[in-house]
Order: structure tokens, then sequence, then C-alpha cells
């Protein structure tokens, strides 16, 4: 079943939308490898190869994409930590196809419908880095995405954009698509080498980074599929180009895959200017709020960034207006939360996510993760005890940023503590007072 | 180390010593090749056997560890960490009703009380007539058409407590 993609926006096209003018022009998913040729498929291989990696690597750094997986880290500047020259040996790329933040649907969309820009995107990044092999790290409930990028990548071979000397350049790349078996935690970068190289998916400490030492401890880049997915355009088009895309509505380059879930009148997923407002994308685009209901509060970016109110509706969905705003715009895929919604409940059911999720590996998420699910069902319950809110203020400090392994316990933390500060009296309603229960 | 015939004389859970077939063997070694480290065709090995065993036996532990070089304990290691492996026996279709945040909004509480009412289970429990197993996953990836669950590997999208019955039908 196809999503609904770029409902109501008009002039879809190459200069406008990078990522998705292919399937939007087409009205259905590009996978034969000669539609997508004549639609400039290729086209940045082939310029690729006549440059050198590192002119690559500079472009995309002028060109400040920023990782759209999460976290926005500037895709160029991690792309020059790798070790280049003659002697840096094996390297590795791989792609974060691993997609299973609640709420996020775009990395499903760009493989299924545009299996063939994906195998560009990682043949090209790879020439940039270096890598000789290439990773699609895909979570294994994707069948569809895992189907067509395999008939992707073997016409790909056939036609000599993979495999030995690539359009005569001299570069061997081998690409495989590497099925997972579950767990969210494998979204994580460190984790997902883990499970690559068939261990338990526990992240690694960093340093050392796996630019330094990833996969099998080789040099690796990890990158998100729609951080991927930008690169041949910027290649194509130039780094002022894609600077020029988000309109002036934001300091921040390029188009954003922006999407609605929950409860608005139209769900689905848009190619914007980065900075579009969220205010813009969900009652232009989404058609406001669905039949008969308010927003209570919305998440910007997936389960593990802070929810934002109405006040925040008009703030440039970017990295760093929606970081100052006190949340974080994580995958740019909202979640809309009307006013019939009890917030306890929505809390309780995101802990429980987290929870089960939990690689268990530290104390503080896996013992920290259970004990918040267990206070948020009591107050859920209007059993909750006196100390009870004071315990939850306590866990968000105990399981924040820096206190545990990796960022999945902090990222538990943004819904809840931005839920204390937003509804206060609806947790104090959860509270039994001398004993009377509310 | 264990020997290359350890995994013959194991008995499985229902009894049977545990071989793999001529060519589960061949996949894995196959799978192998992608790796710089046969250890990384763990995941694909445990899914080669499920897929024809429907779950994981003990047995396939150590054959699978044997195969790709490694301890019985790190397979086993691996295969209980990761959620779509099964190492107890399902039935005949799994059901993966996706509890994630989108889809509680959008009714995932009905649906899966409707399901658990229907097929007469409990979440992790397959039906006595071995057709269902009724489990919990994370998001599909599918949010803007929730609620969403996936039988077997197919998703299903806005399904709702009225329309399980038809959906059901499909999976004999
Ligand atoms: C718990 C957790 C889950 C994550 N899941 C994903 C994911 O599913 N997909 C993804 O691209 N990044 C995910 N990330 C972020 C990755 O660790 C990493 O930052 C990202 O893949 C880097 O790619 P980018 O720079 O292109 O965004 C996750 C991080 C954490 C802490
Ligand atoms: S924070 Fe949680 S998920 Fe991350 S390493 Fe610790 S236990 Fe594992
Ligand atoms: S929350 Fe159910 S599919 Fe994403």
């Amino acid at each position: 079943m196809t999503s609904n993609v770029n409902i109501g926006l008009t002039n879809v096209g190459p200069e406008t939308h990078p990522l998705t003018w292919r399937y939007t022009k087409a009205g259905k998913a590009v996978v034969e490898i000669k539609e997508y040729e004549a639609m400039e498929g290729y086209a940045a291989l082939k310029k690729a190869v006549t440059m050198q990696p590192t002119d690559i690597q500079a472009q995309v750094k002028a060109a400040n994409l920023r990782g759209r997986g999460g976290a926005g880290f500037p895709t160029g500047v991690k792309w020059s930590l790798i070790p280049m020259g003659a002697d840096a040996g094996q390297k590795y790329l791989v792609c974060n196809a691993d997609e299973m933040e609640p709420g996020t649907f775009k990395d499903r969309m760009l493989m299924e419908e545009l299996p063939h820009q994906m195998v560009e995107s990682m043949v090209l990044a790879a020439y940039a880095i270096g890598a000789t092999k290439g990773y699609i790290f895909l979570r294994g409930e994707y069948v569809l995405a895992g189907e067509r990028l395999n008939a992707a990548i073997d016409q790909a071979k056939a036609a000599g954009y993979i495999g030995e000397n690539i359009l005569g350049s001299g570069f061997n790349f081998e690409l495989h698509v590497h099925l997972g078996a579950g767990r969210y935690i494998c979204g994580e970068e460190t984790a997902l080498i883990n499970c690559l190289e068939g261990r338990r998916a526990n992240p690694r400490t960093k340093p050392p980074f796996p630019q330094q030492a990833g996969a099998w401890g080789r040099p690796t880049i990890v990158n998100n599929v729609e951080t991927l997915m930008n690169v041949p355009a910027i290649l194509l088009r130039g780094a002022d180009w894609f600077k020029g895309l988000s309109q002036g509505k934001s300091t921040d380059s390029g188009t954003k895959m922006y999407g609605i879930s929950g409860k608005a009148k139209i769900t689905g997923l848009w190619e914007l200017p980065i900075g579009t407002s969220c205010r813009e994308l969900l009652y232009t685009l989404g058609g406001g709020m669905a039949d008969g209901l308010g927003l209570m509060c919305w998440l910007p970016g997936g389960a593990s960034t802070d929810f934002l109110m109405d006040e925040h509706l008009d703030l440039p969905m970017d990295f760093d207006t929606i970081a100052k705003a006190g949340s974080r715009m994580g995958t740019a895929l909202i979640t809309v939360i009307d006013d019939k919604q009890n917030i306890l409940s929505v809390v309780r059911n995101l802990e429980q996510f987290f929870s089960r999720e939990s690689c268990g590996w530290c104390t503080p998420c896996r013992d920290g993760l259970p004990w918040t699910v267990k206070l948020m069902e009591s107050i859920e319950a209007g059993e909750g005890q006196e100390g009870d809110i004071e315990t939850l203020h306590q866990l968000t400090r105990f399981l924040g940023p820096g206190k545990t392994f990796c960022a999945h316990a902090p990222g538990a933390m943004e819904p809840l503590q931005s839920a204390l500060k937003f509804f206060p009296e609806e947790f104090k309603k959860g509270i039994v007072q001398k004993g009377i229960k509310a | 180390m264990l020997t290359a015939n350890s995994s013959q004389t194991i008995a499985t859970d229902r009894g049977a010593p545990f071989v793999l077939t001529a060519s589960e063997r061949e996949s894995i070694e196959h799978a192998m090749h992608h790796y710089a480290d046969p250890r990384a065709a763990t995941i694909d090995a445990l899914k080669i056997v499920q897929a024809n065993h429907r779950w994981v036996p003990d047995g396939a532990i150590t054959a699978i560890a044997d195969v790709l070089g490694v301890s019985a304990a790190d397979v086993e290691g691996v295969a209980t960490f990761y959620n779509r492996i099964y190492r107890k026996p399902v039935g005949r279709h799994v059901i993966a009703v996706c509890d994630s945040t989108s889809c509680f909004l959008m009714g995932f509480d009905q649906l899966y009380g409707a399901l658990q009412q229907k097929l007469a289970i409990s979440p992790g429990q397959t039906t006595p007539d071995d057709r269902f197993t009724l489990l919990p996953i994370v998001c599909l990836g599918a949010c803007d058409k929730a609620p969403v669950l996936m039988i077997n590997d197919t998703t299903h999208f806005n399904v709702t407590a009225e329309n399980i019955d038809s959906l059901l039908e499909q999976y004999k």
C-alpha cells in the first residue's frame, strides 16, 4: 500500500524536491533501472567517479547536509574523520535502515518507492569515503523494501554500477542488504554494528567512534537512509543550490521529509523546505485536526523527543530551533495528540515502549525504565503515592544525558520530562491525597 | 569447540534429534560469504532454521554453532536477544500488533483486546489449534495508516476491531 506522499504539493521537480521528485513525477514506485536512468538516475555517480573522493566530501560539507537519522550531525564532517589514502585499508559504509522510532515512516517510503536512488547513494557515498563494501542494515519487517533493494542491486550490478572497476574508475564496491531481527536498539549506530557482526545489539563505548573503529574493527561510516539519499542531488546541482532549498526558512540546508501521524485529518509524508513550521504542515497540508478534536500537544520527531505545545506551532522545524524550544527535531515526523487523550496514558505507553526496548546493558536504564512504567501506571490509575512525582523528576535526571551507556534512556526521558513540565496538574490528579483516591 | 556431529545427537524439545538439512546448511554457508567473519551470519542462520520449523529448537543452536565455528552460548545469546527469533514454538501464523505511540492513539487497545477475545488467548500465547500466536511489536513504520499489524511477513494497515474477522479468515 502506497503512502500519502506530497499530497497537495504542486510543481514537484528535481530543482525543489531532490528526494521524492521521481516518485511524484512517475506517480508510482521507480523500480526499473531504465526508468530511473531516464530521470537523471546514476548521473551523479557518473559525475562522482571523475572527481577526487575528498572533493566530494568537501562538497557535502559545504552543503551543510546534517544527519537525518535524528541527531543532525553534519555528514561532511563525519566523512572527513575517516582515514583516507592508500594505506587506510578496508573501510565500510553502513546505511542505517532500521527505522523503528515510533511515529516514523519515511525511510520505508524512500526505499520502497525509490530503491535505485538508495543504491546510487550508497555507491556514491562509498566512493567518497573509499569503502569497498557496503551494507544496508534493513529492519526485517520491511519485506517489500528488501525485495526492491535486492532487485535494484542486481540490476545495478548488471549495468556496471556495482562490482569491479565501476564505470572504468578503478573503484570496486560490493553492496549487501543485511536484515535485522527486531529490537529498536539496533538503530543506535554502535549497537547496529554489533548486530551486523552477529552479536547481541548492545551499544559500544565511544570513543572509539565508528569512523575510527567500527565494523570488524575497521573504519566505518553509518548514515541514515534519508541522509544518504540527498547526496546524489548535492553532487549534481551543487552545495549552494542545496543550501538555497530551505528558501530562507532556516539556516539548515536542503529539504526534509516531514510527516504526520496521529489525530490529524490527513496523515502522510511530505518533502518540504527544511524549516517549514508545524502549523503549515499540520493545518495546511494535514488539513488540521481530525473532526471534533483540538490539539493537546505534539511530538516533533518520534517517541524520544519532548512534547511541544500550541505555542510552538509557528517555529521553523529545524535542528537548532526545535532544540532551543526544549525538544529535538528528531526524525521530523510529527505525532499529533488530541485533547481527548489522557496524557498520563500516552506517557505510560511511551515509557512501556522504551522499557521493553532497553537492551539491559546499563543499570540506570535497565532498572529505571521499568520503575518509570510502574510509577506511571499507578498515577494513571489514580493510585500514585506522595513523592511519586518527585521520583519521576529524579528519574529524568538519573537517566538523563551522560548518565547511561547510550542515548536510549535519555531519549526515553524526553517525553516524560516535558509532560511533567506542561501537564503538572494531570500528574497531581493521579496522586492519592490523604488516603483518598483521585 | 563442539564436534561436527554433536548436533545430531542432541534431542530437540519435541523429542526428535535435530539435524540441519543439506539446503539449510548450504544457505547458511552462502550467507557467511557476505561478511568478514562467519559469526555475522548468525541471525541469517537462525532465520533459515526458523523459516522451516517456525521456531528455533534447542538442537538448532548447537548445529548452527558448529557450522559458524562459534560457541553455542553465543548463538543462544543472539537468538534470545532479538524479538523476531522465536525460541518457543509458535503457531502457523504469528500476529504482531504495533503497540507504539501512533497506533496507541488510533485505537491499539481496542484492536488488541478484540484479537485476544476472538482468539481466546493472551499476548505471547498460541491458540490450541496451533493456528495463531499473538505478540506485540514496536512501531512498524506505517504510522500514517494506524493501527497496523503484521501477520507473518505481510503488513496490514488501518486494521480495526471491526475488520479483524475477514482479515484472520485469510490465514488458515
Ligand atoms: C536508541 C537509538 C535508536 C536509534 N535508531 C535509529 C534509526 O532507527 N535510524 C537511524 O537512522 N538512526 C537511529 N539512531 C541514530 C544513530 O545512532 C545514528 O546517529 C545515525 O544513524 C547516524 O546517521 P545520520 O548522521 O545520517 O543521521 C538511533 C539512536 C539511538 C540512541
Ligand atoms: S541506556 Fe539502555 S539501551 Fe543504552 S546501553 Fe544502557 S541499557 Fe542499553
Ligand atoms: S506507531 Fe504503529 S506503525 Fe508506527
